[in-house]
């Protein structure tokens, strides 16, 4: 039954209560609060299908709080309304040549979710983080400060605009990665870096998972600052649509540089050297390497398909292809590798599990996370979603969600039953 | 000096002997210090002005071993002060005359090293340049680099969150951390994170990295090691005013440049640390900055062009680059040694507040004044990248009213660190020095939140009591926690 309720409840999105301010979002929620009856929290809902299903009365949008209201680029700082498209983010950073390092990947269409629509808030509230976090950090590494409103309806603040503070407990780290189950992001400043003058990718052809992955472990061991390492196998690099490693009809293992471009042409050469055991890479410049990198982030090669569920595994990067040979061995599996095989993207048969004792068993084995990006909301109500925590981190983040949210108005049962 | 710490709890100091015998039942004989003279070692930290003699220290050497030792002064109700290598600039490790310090000092293996998987995992007690020694003939290093890093563990790096010269690039604490094996306050083991980027669930990695030993004891963590560079070399630029070494540094950064450190010092700063380290820092510049870049030879030498001709719009006083190995070690051994050379002429008192770097003349004309209004000299150390700002405000510690009016400085150079948009504390913690400063940055609302948390992990509040929030709402905070 949750999961009837649950699609009726993602099929109807009408009910969509949108604040336009920080107060007016206070004042939508303490009718609810006062009733004790739970909302969902969205941006523009585009990840709205990834957690456990809810049973929420309405749903509460923060996307007509939108707006930057400060950007220091030689401070390399900027703070935005929770409800601020990414996209407007990003085209703001582009003007003065800068960027948000995690480029945060767009997770929602996979899941069957809208394309590109994303809020900053949402991007920090799930910790979302693209291939570069493997050089330079999550989400969660470059949030400075929040305002947010907890589920007692309290406006409060935490960090600050500066990229050194310590002052107090580090409530922002708590919050990225919860989900909206602890509060609703009104504002969020973030630290932002200068965009490299050129990009260039080693890519490497036709190699099996395992080497693949021990390449980008040594193309991370050498002094050449590699910001993106990726790992497609045939059949998912085939998926491949937009780049110029389209329609190549083989693994594609890619390395990425960017620096200014005498040190890119410098760093490839040496990289080539270094890597020379491996092949001869098909070296890609910056238009093309902003278009293959461009359309992982999308993830437009994991789709939304609903004969397909979707797992997203973090583990130690030597240990991906190890947990996807466990897996194989149960179903048939499709993966993308990034993060040097440390992030998986795993695409399984629909099932009433979506697979989830034989990945959780492969992943408990290797060390690591599995979360399930996608399946039908009646299996994401009957298995966990996020990955199964100890008793006792269960009963702290149970602590924590009361402190911020103790009648568990917020996104309650998203990543947990019981938060 | 002026802070008060919650009185001893009167029944527990009346219980020592048998505290103490219970201690050496549960830990050994060797890993316990009960006398005296051995008990001073531990009285004090990085802020010396505040002493207290604890009730008894314990060395313990293991993870199971903390976890008992916890698990008995839970039950007993008795106050826990856990300790590093008690290099702490705000007192964080201060004792408690009714407390138990425990020490990770013993605890200092190195456990594991994965070079394809980039991480180190080690026990907290190791020091912090250690790590990185120990994984240099790989050509790796452990980024955060505290300037204490010869003497500083882990463990403290992880409960203050420390950040380091090189932070601009490399991040903080936080930041180079993937895993920690925590014991709280009732002994129970917490295993979180590991080898893999990121863990699900709520970040309580995150909360307790920075939580100043009030959540728990981390014993051991899984860091994040990295290549290091082909090379590195800083340059010296001076200027005549810190307005224009401020505006050079905005400028670097406007062009694209992150280097991978950029530190600022004014005349003072500039005098003692050169007549310390003999790095050929310019002895007629107002504001220095070095700018440390990374690469091949090639690479630096390019970038560090670049760097002079965009400070060449600011008039510099000084171009220099090092000329090699020799003189960059010279010039690092002036920045590092900054706090201990002025320690050699006055007693200081070291401040750490973050500013936006847009707001450094006027926080530098803001500092001047407060320190002279206060007829106390000021020497000012700056990470300016990421604008982290160190006053050094020197005073004569045998003087009471001298030192008075220090802590007096302090307190206006961080409230005006707060109102310019910056805060408290970039990288030393709030420990008891700014405890009481905590309500110009944040309401007594977002405090008894942070406290709230506290409770979570743990409940009585025994773990490093006094430190971080004002006294008077710890007190609100666990009537409404208990409520």
């Amino acid at each position: 039954m949750p999961g009837l309720l649950a699609r009726h409840r993602e099929a109807s999105l009408s009910d969509i209560l949108r604040a336009a301010t920080a107060w007016e979002l206070q004042s939508m929620l303490a009718p609810y609060i006062e009733k004790k009856t739970p909302i969902e929290v969205i941006g523009s809902g585009s990840k709205a299908r990834i957690g456990r299903p809810m049973q929420t009365a309405a749903t509460i949008s923060t996307a007509s709080m939108h707006g930057i209201w400060m950007y220091e680029p030689t401070e390399l700082v900027m703070s935005a309304h929770g409800g601020t498209p990414l996209v407007q983010i990003e085209a703001a950073l582009a003007g003065n040549n800068q960027m948000l390092a995690f480029e945060p990947t767009d997770i929602g269409p996979t899941s069957g979710g809208a394309r590109g629509t994303q809020t900053i808030g949402s991007v920090f509230a799930c910790n979302v983080s693209g291939s570069r976090r493997i050089a330079i950090g999550a989400a969660r590494d470059h949030l400075l400060g929040i305002e947010g409103v907890s589920g007692r309806g309290e406006l409060f603040r935490a960090g600050g605009r500066v990229m050194k503070n310590v002052t107090g407990y580090d409530l922002c780290r708590g919050i990225a990665g919860s989900w909206g189950t602890l509060a609703i992001l009104t504002e969020v400043t973030f630290k932002v870096l200068p965009a490299p003058e050129k990009t260039a990718t080693l890519v490497y052809p036709d190699l099996p998972d395992d080497i693949g992955v021990e390449l980008m472990c040594a193309a991370m061991r050498l002094p050449y600052e590699v910001c993106g390492t990726v790992h497609l196998p045939k059949n998912v690099a085939g998926r491949l649509e937009h780049s110029a490693l389209a329609d190549q009809g083989h693994a594609v293992t890619a390395l990425r540089i960017e620096n200014f471009e005498k040190s890119v042409d410098y760093r490839t050469q040496a990289m080539r050297e270094a890597l020379k055991v491996y092949g001869d890479p098909l070296v890609i410049g910056s238009m093309n390497s902003l278009e293959f990198w461009g359309e992982l982030r999308r993830l437009s090669v994991m789709p939304y398909d609903e004969a397909t569920c979707l797992w997203r595994i973090s583990t130690a990067p030597t240990m991906g292809p190890k947990v996807v040979a466990s897996i194989r061995r149960h179903m048939p599996a499709e993966v993308m590798y990034d993060w040097s095989g440390g992030l998986v993207w795993i695409e399984v048969p629909a099932s009433a599990d979506a697979g989830s004792s034989d990945i959780r068993r492969a992943v408990a084995v290797h060390g690591g996370h599995a979360t399930l990006i996608r399946a039908d909301a009646s299996v994401r109500a009957s298995v966990e979603v996020f990955q199964p925590q100890s008793p006792l981190a269960e009963r702290l983040m149970g602590g924590l969600k009361s402190v911020f949210d103790p009648m568990r108005m917020l996104n309650p049962g998203r990543m947990y039953a019981n938060l | 000096m002026s802070l008060a710490m919650p009185l001893p709890d009167k029944a527990t100091l009346a219980r020592s002997a048998e505290i103490i015998a219970d201690l050496k039942r549960i830990a050994g004989e060797v890993a316990v210090i009960a006398d005296e003279d051995g008990r001073r070692t531990f009285e004090t930290d990085g802020l010396t002005a505040y002493r207290a003699m604890p009730l008894a220290v314990v060395l313990p050497d293991t993870t199971e071993l903390v976890a008992e030792v916890l698990r008995y002064c839970h039950r007993e109700k008795i106050k826990v002060v856990a300790r590093g290598a008690g290099t702490s600039l705000c007192g964080g490790a201060l004792p408690l005359e009714d407390a138990v310090v425990i020490g990770v000092s013993r605890m200092s293996k190195v456990l594991e090293i994965d070079y394809d998987n980039r991480f180190a995992r080690v026990e907290s007690g190791i020091t912090n340049l250690a790590i990185s020694k120990v994984v240099a003939e790989e050509g790796f290093f452990y980024a955060p680099d505290p300037s204490s890093q010869l003497a500083c563990t882990l463990a403290g790096n992880l409960a203050m969150n420390s950040g380091g010269a090189h932070c601009l690039k490399y991040g903080v604490t936080t930041n180079n951390v993937l895993g920690a094996k925590v014991v709280l306050m009732d002994g129970e083991i917490l295993e979180l994170g590991g080898p893999h980027l990121d863990a699900e669930g709520y970040d309580l990695l995150g909360l307790m990295i920075g939580s100043e030993g009030q959540f728990g004891i981390i014993t051991e963590a899984t860091v994040r090691i990295l290549r290091a560079a082909e090379g590195a070399r800083p340059m010296l630029l001076g200027f005549a005013s810190s307005e224009a070494a401020g505006a050079c540094v905005s400028a670097i950064i406007a062009t694209g440049i992150i280097p991978v450190a950029i530190e600022f010092m004014d005349r003072p700063a500039i005098e003692v640390c050169e007549s310390f380290a003999k790095a050929g820092y310019p002895m007629d510049a107002e504001a220095l900055l070095i700018v440390e870049v990374e690469g091949s030879e090639e690479e630096i030498n390019d970038r560090l062009a670049q760097i002079s001709c965009i400070a060449a719009a600011y008039n510099p006083t000084t171009i220099q680059v090092s000329s090699g190995a020799a003189q960059s070690a010279k010039i690092w051994k002036g920045r590092k040694s900054a706090f201990g050379a002025i320690g050699r002429i006055s007693d200081y008192y070291c401040m750490d507040g973050t500013i936006p770097l847009s707001r450094l003349p006027e926080v530098l004309r803001g500092i001047g004044e407060i320190c002279a209004a206060h007829k106390l000299r000021v020497a000012n150390i700056f990470h300016a990248g990421d604008g982290n700002l160190h006053p050094l405000i020197l005073y004569d510690a045998n003087d009471e009213a001298s030192a008075e009016r220090a802590e007096l400085a302090g307190a206006e150079i961080l409230s005006l660190c707060v109102e310019v948009g910056g805060c408290l504390t970039g990288e030393h913690g709030v420990g008891i020095e700014k405890r009481d400063l905590m309500t110009k940055q944040f309401s007594e609302a977002e405090l008894m939140l942070q406290m709230h948390i506290k409770t979570v992990f743990d409940p009585d509040w025994l773990l490093n009591p006094g430190k971080v929030f004002p006294l008077h709402l710890t007190r609100d905070a666990r009537s409404s926690s208990a409520a």
